[in-house]
C-alpha cells in the first residue's frame, strides 16, 4: 500500500493502481466514464481530471487523469482543486452538447451514470444553443435497444463487447463528434454477452428492450437479490418487480463468479415467470383438459392417491434443495439406504452427474471458481462446449488471454489497468487455452491450441495429459501419434502454469471423459500445482440433487414397471425431456397416478391426474448448489397470490392431508433450510448462505423498495382505492416495502438494489465493495459446501476405447447424434421467455461434408422429427450434431441415429 | 432496390476480380497481421470500382479476417475511403486556411453552380462527385483542387468552365 | 548568387530535387547520391552513427523538434538480425499551409531512401514504411519507382552493399486523416485500424508497430541525414544560422507574391523569407498576422514580421516553429473567417477518441460561424476563451490535437480582439 494525499487526506491507496481507483476507493467522489473495473482505463472521456502536485511545495500542481495516472507514493493530489472541477463540469458540458436530455423518456432515466455525474460535477445550465447532431438507429435484436442519440463516445461498449468479450459484429463507425457505434447493419447483436451493454453503457444508448415493454423507473420497483437458475454456474442476479410482475433481471455482483457481467440466457430468460404457460391454480386433469380445484379440494385428492400404494418422487434441477429435500421426506426414505426418489435424471446423464459431483466433492485439486477460470494461466477445456452450457463460464475462459496479455505488459512495465497498451502487446498473443471438444465453439479463436475428436477419444486424451503429467495415472494404450503429442503439448502447458485448470462436464453425459479431467488436475495436484477442476453439470440446483442422492430414470421405471409405484409425485420437472417418447410413456403408463408440482404448464403436468402451482424462482425463497458447490439464496422479490405456493410447502400441505408422517411441518424458509443442514454433513454449513429472516441491519429489516417508491395506493386503484398493508412473507429478511434499513455493508446475499447518495445507477456498486473488484463490503453471497472430505489423490476411472467403430454399435446405417447444446434453446424455463424465443429462432441439425442443405427426418430410437439441416465442412463427418430437446424432445445425451434428406435446398 | 453501379457507371460486380483478390492477399501475407493491409486493399478496391459498396467490404473482410463491422470501423475512419456511391470524376477542393485565404470560397461558388450540385453531391448524369478536402500540400498554388489524382491550382473561378467542360469531354 | 538558387554546399536539400522530372539512381549518384550511405556502410557503428547525428543538433522537422539522434538512442540496441524493428519515414503532411514535404517525395525520392537506409543502419531497423498521404499520387508513384530503382542497385533489401545490412523498405498511402500525423496514430494506421492515437508510455521506440521498436521521423528529417554524415557534423552544423544544426524548408503561402518553400539556415528572419524569397506581400495587401509553422501554431502579429525562425524565439514570443512554414494572414481577410477555416479544420479531423477534442471543438467551430455571419452574442467571445482555457493546456486531452486547434485561437482572441468585439456589437468591451 501507498500512502497518498487527497485533498489534505492520507489516505491509503493499492500499489500498481491509479488514482481513480485510489479515489473512489478513498470515498472520494470523482466522476468517471470511459474507466470501469473489468475494461481498464483508457483516457477517452476526460472526466477524472485531478490536480497533482509534484511535492509539498509545488502550488501551482498539474491537471492529470486520475484514471491514467498510476498510484506512487507519496502522491499529492487534489480533487476539489477549482480549476479541476471546472474541467470536469466543463467535460459534462461537452458531452451534453450532444446529449438529447430525454431523460423523461428514456430507460436509463433515474439511474443514469450520465446523469449522476452530471449533477456531481455540478454542470446545471446550458450554455450551447446549437443544433445537436442526430443518428439513425438500428434493430439490435430482440434484447438491446439502441438510441445513438444518447452516445457520449466513452467507448465502453465496443471494449466490452469486442475486446472482453470477443464480440464481433459490433463497432465503432466514423469519425469526429459524428461516431457510431453499433453493427454494420442492423441485426440482431451475435454475442450471447450482448445484454451486459446495457449496464455498461453510462448512458440510454443501449437499454433492455424487454423491460422497456413493461417500464418502471429503478426507484419504483422492488428488488431482491436471486440466483440464475438457466445453468448450473449460478450467478448473482437481482430481480425488479412492479405490481406483481417481474419486470427485469439486473447483474448482481458476487466477486468469486459472475462478478460484473451476465450471459443473455441468464438476463433475458426470467421472462417465463410472467409466461401464459404459469400454471395459477390447482386442478385435475381429465384428458387433456384442466379442471381448476380449490387447494383444499386438491389435497383432499392427493390423500385419496396416497392411499393407493407407495409414493415415488422425481426430484427438479430447477427447484431449491428445500423443496427437493421435502419431496424426499414425502416419499418416506432418509439420504442413505434405497430412497423412493430419483434424480429425474436417465441414463447416462445421472451416472456422469452423480460421478461429476462425487469427483468435485473428492478431487486433491481446488474447485475452481469463475474467477479462478479467469485468471488461470492454462486453462484446459475437455469435451464441454461450455459457450452454450455455460455461458458466463466461457466468457471468464476467455479472459484467460488477458493473463497472457499481462505478462507481456509486465515484461515492458506497463500496468494491467492501462488497457490499449497492454491489448496491442497481445495483439498476436492466443489465450493459454487449449480445448478439445467434437464441432468448434466460439472460444477457438482464443486458444493456443484446439483438438476435433468424439467424447470417448476425448477423454482417452485427457487420460493421456493425466499419465504424462504422472505416469501414476492409468495410461492410455493404441494412441495415434497425434494424440501422444497433442497430450504431451497440453501436458507441458498445464505443468508450466501456475495456475492451471481443468474444465469438463456432463454434456456428452460421459463418466470418462468426467474421471479423465479429474485425473489430469489430480495429476497436476499430485505435482504440487494449485490446479483447479471445474466441471458443468446439467442444472441449475443439479449438485444439490446429486448430494441428496436418489435413482435413475432408468431405475424407477423398473420399479414402475413392476408395478412398484402407486403414485409418482413429480416436483417441477418435464420428465418429457428426460426420456425418449416411449420411455415418458411406459413411465407414466406404469405408475398409477401421476402428481406434478410445477410452475408451468409441461408435457408431463399436461399428463398429470393432479397438478398443483408452485412458486417460480422470484416468487419464493429457497437455495440452490452451483457447479462450483456453492449453496446461494435467492430471495422472493413477487409476493404471489394464493394458491400459488413454494414446492416445499404444498409437500407438507400433501403429507399432512394425507397423514403421512414425513417431517416437514416447516412453516418458514429458515425451518426448511435448518432441515437441510441437518440432513447430512456436506449442508452443515448451507446455514450461511445468507442471513435468516429475521436479519436486522441497524434494528430493521433491509427494505426492498427505494425510499422514493411512488404510487403505493394508486397502484391497484382499479381494484380498492384503500392503502393495503405491504405484503409479508416469513421467507425473507428483506421487507417488502420501502420502510426498513439499507447500507452499503449490507450482507451481499441481500442486496436488493445498488444505490447511494449521488449514485443512482449500478455504477455505485464500487461503495459496495471493500476495494474496487475486490469482495463485497457485507461478505459475499453464498458458501461453499465442497470441496468435503478429500480423497488421498488417488486416480479413478476405465479408459474408454476408441470412438471409432460407431457403425457397428449403433447398428446398420445408424449414426452418432451428439447433443450440440444452444445458448439459446437448450435451457428449459428461458425457453418460455419470449426474447429468448425469438432469439433462439428454430432448430437447426448440423452435419460435416460437403452436400447441400436442407431438410431432412431425424430419427433416434424409434423417435422421429423432421428438421432444417446444414451441411457445415468444419465438422466431422458422420456424426450428427443435434440440438437437445428442442428437435427430439426426449434427446439431450449422445444416441445413435439417422438422418433422411427429404429435401435439399436449391444451390445458390 | 435499384443495382449498384460502379464509378463509371457499369454494373458494380458481385465480387472483386481475382487480380485484386490475389493482390490483396499477398499484402496480407507480407503483413504481421492480415488486417494490417487493409487500408490498402480498400484503397485498390476502390481505385477499380470508384467506392466500396458492402458487398465488397464482406469480401475484403473476408480476405483479411476481420469482421464487417471492424473493417467498417476502418473504412469510415478515413476520408479517402468512399462507402457510397460517387460519380465518374471525383472533385475534391481544399477547404483549408491557405486556399480560403486565396479565395477558395469563389471557387467552390462557382464549381457548385457549374454543376449544380452542393458539396458532398453527385450530378445526376454521374459524372462529377463534389467534395471538400483538407490543405492539399499545394498552398503555394491555392486555391488547390484535385479532380481524381491529378491537382490543379491556383484555381480562378473562371477557370472551372474550361477545367470541368474538358472533363465532361474525356469521360462523357 | 541569390539565396534560392541551386547550391549543394548551402542548400543541400533541395539541391537534385526537380519536381518535373526527380533524379534516378545515376543522376542522385552523380550529385554526389549514396555517398553518405557508403560511409556508413564501410564501418560506422550504428552508436557512432547515433552520436554523430545526436552532435549534429538535428531537430526534427515535423513540428516537435525534437533532438532526431536523441530519439532514436532510445531504442533497443539488439541487431536488426535478432528482433523485428520498424523505421517509418511520416509523410502524412496534413497540416494546413504545409507543403515541403510533398516536394521532397516527388522532387528527389531517393534522397529520402538514403536518409531512411542511413537510419535504418542507426536504430538497426528490419523494416521500413515510408506513410505518404492519401493524395500524393504523384509522390507515391515516384517513391514507388525509386524504390525498385534503389533496389535493383543494391541499396535495399538483403545484404545491402555488401554490408551483411538487411533493409525492406515500402511505401504506403494513407486512407486520409490529419491525425495520421502523429506518430501513434499513424502506427496504428499502419496496423489497419482506426488511427486513435495511443498511450504514451509505453514510446514507439520501446513498442510501436505491432508491439515491436519504431522510429517515426518526419520526411524532411530523413532527408537532412545523408547529408550530415556525408559532409560530416562542422559542416552540417555551419549550415545553420543559429545553434540547432542544418537548413530548414522554410515556406510561405498566402497572399505573398511568391509562395513557395526555400531551403535557408535554421534560424533565418521571417523579414528574409517573406520579402527576400517570397517577394513580400502582393500588391494591395498588408501583412496583419501569421501562423510561422502551419495551422496549429500560434499567431504572431504583424510586429513580428522579422523574428528569428529558429526553435526557441518563436516559442518566447508565445508560438512555435512548427513546420517552418508560414501562413499570412493578410488585412483585407478578415481573422475570424480565418479562425473559422481553420478550427473547421480541427473540428472535422477530431478523431473522436476524447470529449474535449470531438465535443469541445465542434462548439467553438459554431461560435466562430455565429460570429463570423453576424449572428454573435458579446458572450460568445468569452465561451471562446473558456473553451481555450479548458482544451490548450497539454494534458487536459489525450493528444496535441486540440492544443493545436486551441493555439491559432487563443492567439487570435488577443490579437484580433476589437474584429471580435466589433463582430458581436461591441465597443471596447461594452456593449454599443
Amino acid at each position: 500500500m501507498a500512502k497518498i494525499t487527497i485533498d489534505g487526506r492520507v489516505v491509503e491507496a493499492r500499489d500498481g493502481g491509479n488514482l481513480l481507483q485510489a479515489c473512489l476507493e478513498a470515498g472520494t467522489d470523482l466522476p468517471y466514464f470511459c474507466w470501469h473495473p473489468e475494461l481498464g482505463s483508457v483516457g477517452a472521456c476526460r472526466q477524472c481530471a485531478v490536480k497533482q502536485y509534484a511535492n509539498a511545495d509545488d502550488k501551482r500542481g498539474r491537471i492529470v487523469m486520475a484514471c491514467m495516472t498510476p498510484v506512487t507514493e507519496g502522491a499529492i493530489l487534489s480533487v476539489d482543486d477549482p480549476e479541476a472541477k471546472e474541467f470536469r463540469g466543463e467535460v459534462v458540458e461537452w458531452l451534453m452538447t450532444n446529449h438529447p436530455h430525454d431523460c423523461p423518456v428514456c430507460e436509463e432515466g433515474g439511474e443514469c451514470h450520465l446523469q449522476d455525474m452530471t449533477v456531481m460535477t455540478g454542470h446545471r445550465e446550458r450554455r450551447f444553443r446549437f443544433d445537436k447532431r442526430t443518428h439513425r438507429n438500428q434493430d439490435l435484436g430482440p434484447f438491446v435497444k439502441h438510441e445513438m442519440n444518447r452516445c457520449i463516445a466513452c467507448y465502453r461498449c465496443v471494449r466490452f463487447y469486442k475486446d472482453y468479450a470477443g464480440g464481433e459484429d459490433l463497432g465503432v463507425f466514423a469519425q469526429h463528434n459524428n461516431v457510431y457505434f453499433g453493427r454494420q447493419e442492423s441485426g440482431t447483436l451475435e454475442s450471447p454477452f450482448a445484454g451486459n451493454l446495457i449496464e455498461v453503457c453510462p448512458t440510454g444508448v443501449f437499454t433492455d428492450k424487454p423491460f422497456s415493454r413493461m417500464y418502471s423507473r429503478k426507484w419504483d420497483m422492488r428488488g431482491a437479490p436471486s440466483v440464475c437458475t438457466h445453468c448450473s454456474v449460478g450467478c448473482s442476479t437481482i430481480l425488479n418487480e412492479r405490481a406483481g410482475k417481474v419486470r427485469r433481471t439486473l447483474n448482481r455482483y458476487n466477486d468469486e463468479v459472475n462478478r460484473y457481467f451476465l450471459c443473455d440466457r441468464g438476463r433475458f430468460g426470467n421472462d417465463f415467470v410472467n409466461a401464459p404457460s404459469r400454471l395459477r391454480a390447482a386442478g385435475y386433469v381429465m384428458d387433456g383438459r384442466m379442471t381448476p380445484v380449490p387447494p383444499a379440494q386438491a389435497l383432499t385428492r392427493f390423500a385419496e392417491i396416497a392411499a393407493d400404494g407407495p409414493i415415488f418422487g422425481v426430484m427438479s434441477g430447477r427447484a431449491s434443495v428445500e423443496s427437493n429435500l421435502a419431496l424426499r421426506r414425502l416419499v418416506g426414505e432418509a439420504l442413505a439406504g434405497e430412497a423412493n426418489v430419483s434424480t429425474g435424471w436417465a441414463e447416462p446423464l445421472h451416472g456422469a452427474t452423480m460421478r461429476a459431483v462425487e469427483l468435485l466433492r473428492s478431487t486433491p485439486a481446488r474447485v475452481a471458481t469463475l474467477q479462478e477460470i479467469e485468471h488461470s494461466d492454462g486453462l484446459l477445456i475437455l469435451g464441454e462446449d461450455v459457450d452454450a452450457t455455460a455461458p458466463r463460464l466461457a466468457l471468464a475462459a476467455y479472459q484467460t488471454q488477458r493473463n497472457a496479455f499481462n505478462k507481456l505488459a509486465d515484461a515492458n512495465r506497463i500496468p494491467h489497468w492501462l488497457e490499449a497498451p497492454v491489448r496491442t502487446l497481445g495483439a498476436e498473443t492466443l489465450a493459454p487455452l487449449y480445448i478439445a471438444t467434437p464441432a468448434p465453439v466460439a472460444l477457438d479463436k482464443a486458444a493456443t491450441l484446439s483438438v476435433r475428436a468424439l467424447p470417448d477419444d476425448i477423454a482417452r486424451l485427457g487420460f493421456a495429459i493425466a499419465n504424462c503429467i504422472d505416469p501414476a495415472a492409468p495410461g492410455v494404450s493404441g494412441l495415434g501419434e497425434d494424440e501422444t503429442q497433442r497430450a504431451a503439448v497440453i501436458a507441458d502447458a498445464l505443468l508450466a502454469a501456475e495456475r492451471p485448470v481443468i474444465v469438463s462436464g456432463t454434456q456428452y453425459a460421459s463418466v470418462a471423459l468426467i474421471e479423465a479431467a479429474a485425473n489430469i488436475a489430480a495429476a497436476l495436484a499430485a505435482k504440487g500445482k494449485a490446479a483447479g477442476l471445474s466441471l458443468v453439470l446439467p442444472e441449475a440446483n443439479a449438485a444439490g440433487i446429486a448430494l441428496l442422492g436418489g435413482m435413475s430414470l432408468d431405475a424407477l421405471l423398473e420399479k414402475a414397471r413392476a408395478g412398484q409405484v402407486g403414485t409418482l409425485v413429480v416436483l417441477e420437472r418435464d420428465l418429457a425431456r428426460q426420456m425418449p417418447q416411449a420411455g415418458f410413456d411406459a413411465l407414466l403408463g406404469a405408475v398409477r397416478h401421476l402428481v406434478v408440482i410445477d410452475h408451468s404448464v409441461t408435457p408431463t403436468a399436461e399428463r398429470g391426474e393432479l397438478v398443483l402451482p408452485a412458486t417460480a424462482v422470484s416468487e419464493c425463497g429457497g437455495t440452490m448448489v452451483s457447479m462450483e458447490g456453492r449453496a446461494q439464496r435467492f430471495l422472493q422479490v413477487v409476493y404471489p397470490e394464493a394458491p400459488l405456493q413454494v414446492g416445499w410447502r404444498w409437500l407438507r400441505d400433501m403429507a399432512e392431508a394425507a397423514g403421512i408422517q414425513a417431517e416437514i411441518g416447516w412453516q418458514t424458509l429458515d425451518q426448511a433450510t435448518e432441515a437441510v443442514a441437518a440432513e447430512a454433513p456436506v449442508f452443515a454449513a448451507i446455514r450461511e448462505a445468507a442471513p435468516e429472516a429475521g436479519f436486522m441491519l441497524e434494528g430493521e429489516h433491509i427494505r426492498s423498495q427505494t425510499s422514493r417508491v411512488s404510487g403505493r395506493t394508486a397502484i391497484r386503484a382499479n381494484i380498492s382505492v384503500h392503502d393495503i398493508p405491504p405484503p409479508f412473507s416469513p421467507d425473507t429478511p428483506l421487507a417488502s416495502d420501502m420502510e426498513g434499513s439499507y447500507a452499503v455493508d449490507m450482507p451481499g446475499a441481500l442486496v436488493p438494489f445498488y444505490r447511494v447518495p449521488g449514485w443512482n445507477s449500478e455504477q455505485s456498486l464500487n461503495k459496495f465493495q471493500q476495494e474496487i473488484g475486490g469482495r463485497m463490503r457485507g461478505g459475499d453471497s453464498g458458501v461453499r459446501l465442497f470441496p468435503g472430505e478429500v480423497s488421498a489423490g488417488g486416480y479413478v476411472g476405465a479408459v474408454p476405447t476408441r470412438a471409432d467403430g460407431r457403425g457397428q454399435t449403433g447398428g446398420e446405417a445408424a449414426c452418432l447424434v451428439l447433443p450440440a447444446y444452444e445458448v439459446f434453446g437448450s435451457d428449459e424455463t428461458s425457453m418460455a421467455s419470449e426474447p429468448v424465443k425469438q432469439r433462439a429462432g428454430e432448430p437447426v441439425v448440423r452435419i460435416g461434408g460437403h452436400g447441400a442443405s436442407g431438410v431432412a427426418v431425424l430419427e433416434i430410437g424409434g423417435d422421429r422429427a423432421e428438421v432444417a439441416v446444414t451441411v457445415d465442412p468444419a465438422l466431422p463427418e458422420g456424426v450428427i450434431f443435434c440440438p437437445p430437446y428442442r428437435v427430439i424432445p426426449g434427446f439431450a445425451t449422445p444416441a445413435w441415429g439417422s438422418l433422411r434428406m427429404v429435401e435439399a435446398e436449391a444451390v445458390a | 432496390m435499384a443495382a449498384e453501379k460502379t464509378a463509371a457507371g457499369a454494373e458494380m460486380p458481385a465480387e472483386i476480380a481475382p487480380d485484386l483478390v490475389t493482390t490483396i492477399l499477398d499484402l496480407a501475407h507480407h503483413d504481421v497481421l492480415p488486417r494490417g493491409a487493409c487500408i490498402e486493399a480498400l484503397r485498390l478496391v476502390q481505385e477499380r470500382y470508384g467506392w466500396i459498396c458492402d458487398r465488397h467490404l464482406r469480401q475484403i473482410g473476408d480476405l483479411l479476417g476481420m469482421s464487417p463491422a471492424d473493417l467498417d470501423g476502418v473504412a469510415t475512419y478515413y476520408n479517402l475511403i468512399f462507402r457510397k456511391p460517387v460519380g465518374r470524376n471525383v472533385i475534391m477542393l481544399c477547404d483549408s486556411v491557405s486556399c480560403w485565404l486565396t479565395g477558395a470560397d469563389g471557387v467552390k461558388e462557382k464549381l457548385c453552380a457549374k454543376l449544380g450540385i452542393g458539396m458532398g453531391q453527385t450530378t445526376p448524369d454521374g459524372a462529377f462527385t463534389l467534395l471538400p478536402i483538407v490543405c492539399l500540400g499545394h498552398c503555394d498554388h491555392g486555391p488547390a483542387m484535385m479532380i481524381g489524382a491529378e491537382t490543379y491550382g491556383p484555381v480562378k473561378p473562371e477557370d472551372i468552365d474550361a477545367i470541368i467542360e474538358a472533363k465532361r469531354g474525356m469521360t462523357s | 548568387m541569390s539565396i534560392t538558387a541551386k547550391d549543394p554546399e548551402k542548400r543541400p536539400l533541395l539541391a537534385l530535387v526537380d519536381q518535373a522530372d526527380p533524379p534516378d539512381v545515376a543522376a542522385y549518384e552523380r550529385g554526389g547520391g549514396f555517398r553518405g550511405l557508403r560511409r556508413v556502410l564501410s564501418g560506422l557503428s550504428p552508436a557512432e552513427l547515433i552520436e554523430e547525428v545526436k552532435n549534429s543538433r538535428l531537430r526534427g522537422r515535423g513540428g516537435a523538434g525534437f533532438n532526431t539522434g536523441l530519439k532514436w538512442s532510445f531504442v533497443p540496441k539488439d541487431s536488426a538480425k535478432d528482433r523485428r524493428k520498424y523505421l517509418v519515414a511520416n509523410g502524412d503532411e496534413m497540416e494546413p499551409g504545409t507543403f515541403k514535404d510533398r516536394l521532397l517525395v516527388e522532387g528527389n525520392p531517393l534522397q529520402l531512401i538514403e536518409g531512411m537506409i542511413i537510419s535504418a543502419y542507426a536504430i538497426q531497423a528490419s523494416h521500413g514504411v515510408i506513410f505518404l498521404r492519401g493524395e500524393y499520387h504523384l509522390g507515391l508513384e515516384r517513391v514507388r519507382r525509386a524504390l525498385a530503382q534503389a533496389e535493383a542497385a543494391g541499396y535495399l533489401g538483403k545484404n545491402i552493399l555488401g554490408s551483411g545490412f538487411d533493409f525492406e523498405l515500402i511505401a504506403h498511402p494513407s486512407g486520409g486523416r490529419y491525425i495520421c500525423g502523429e506518430e501513434t496514430a499513424l502506427i496504428t494506421a499502419l496496423e489497419g485500424r482506426r488511427a486513435n492515437p495511443r498511450t504514451k508510455p509505453p514510446f514507439p521506440q520501446v513498442s510501436g508497430l505491432w508491439g515491436a521498436p519504431t522510429v517515426v521521423n518526419n520526411i524532411e528529417t530523413f532527408c537532412n541525414v545523408p547529408h550530415i554524415v556525408a559532409n560530416g557534423v562542422e559542416w552540417y552544423l555551419g549550415l545553420s544560422a543559429c545553434e540547432d544544426g542544418g537548413t530548414k524548408l522554410y515556406g510561405v503561402s498566402g497572399r505573398a507574391k511568391r509562395p513557395g518553400v526555400y531551403e535557408l539556415p535554421l534560424g533565418t528572419r521571417m523579414g528574409v523569407l517573406l520579402n527576400e524569397c517570397a517577394g513580400g506581400m502582393q500588391d494591395g495587401y498588408k501583412l496583419r498576422a501569421f501562423l510561422p509553422g502551419g495551422a496549429s501554431t500560434a499567431f504572431l502579429g504583424a510586429e513580428h514580421a522579422d523574428i528569428t525562425l529558429d526553435y526557441p524565439t518563436p516559442e518566447k514570443a508565445g508560438s512555435r516553429l512548427g513546420t517552418g512554414l508560414a501562413i499570412l494572414l493578410d488585412d483585407r481577410a478578415s481573422p475570424i473567417g480565418m479562425l473559422r477555416n481553420l478550427e473547421h479544420f480541427f473540428a472535422q479531423e477530431s478523431c473522436g477518441w476524447c470529449t474535449p477534442c470531438r465535443d469541445g471543438l465542434p462548439w467553438v467551430e459554431k461560435l466562430l460561424i455565429e460570429i463570423d455571419e453576424g449572428r454573435g452574442r458579446p458572450e460568445d467571445i468569452d465561451r471562446l476563451e473558456d473553451a481555450a482555457r479548458m482544451i490548450g493546456p497539454m494534458g487536459r486531452t489525450f493528444c496535441a490535437h486540440a492544443p493545436g486547434a486551441i493555439a491559432p485561437l487563443e492567439s487570435g482572441l488577443k490579437l484580433f480582439r476589437r474584429d471580435f468585439e466589433r463582430a458581436v456589437g461591441l465597443k471596447h468591451g461594452v456593449a454599443a
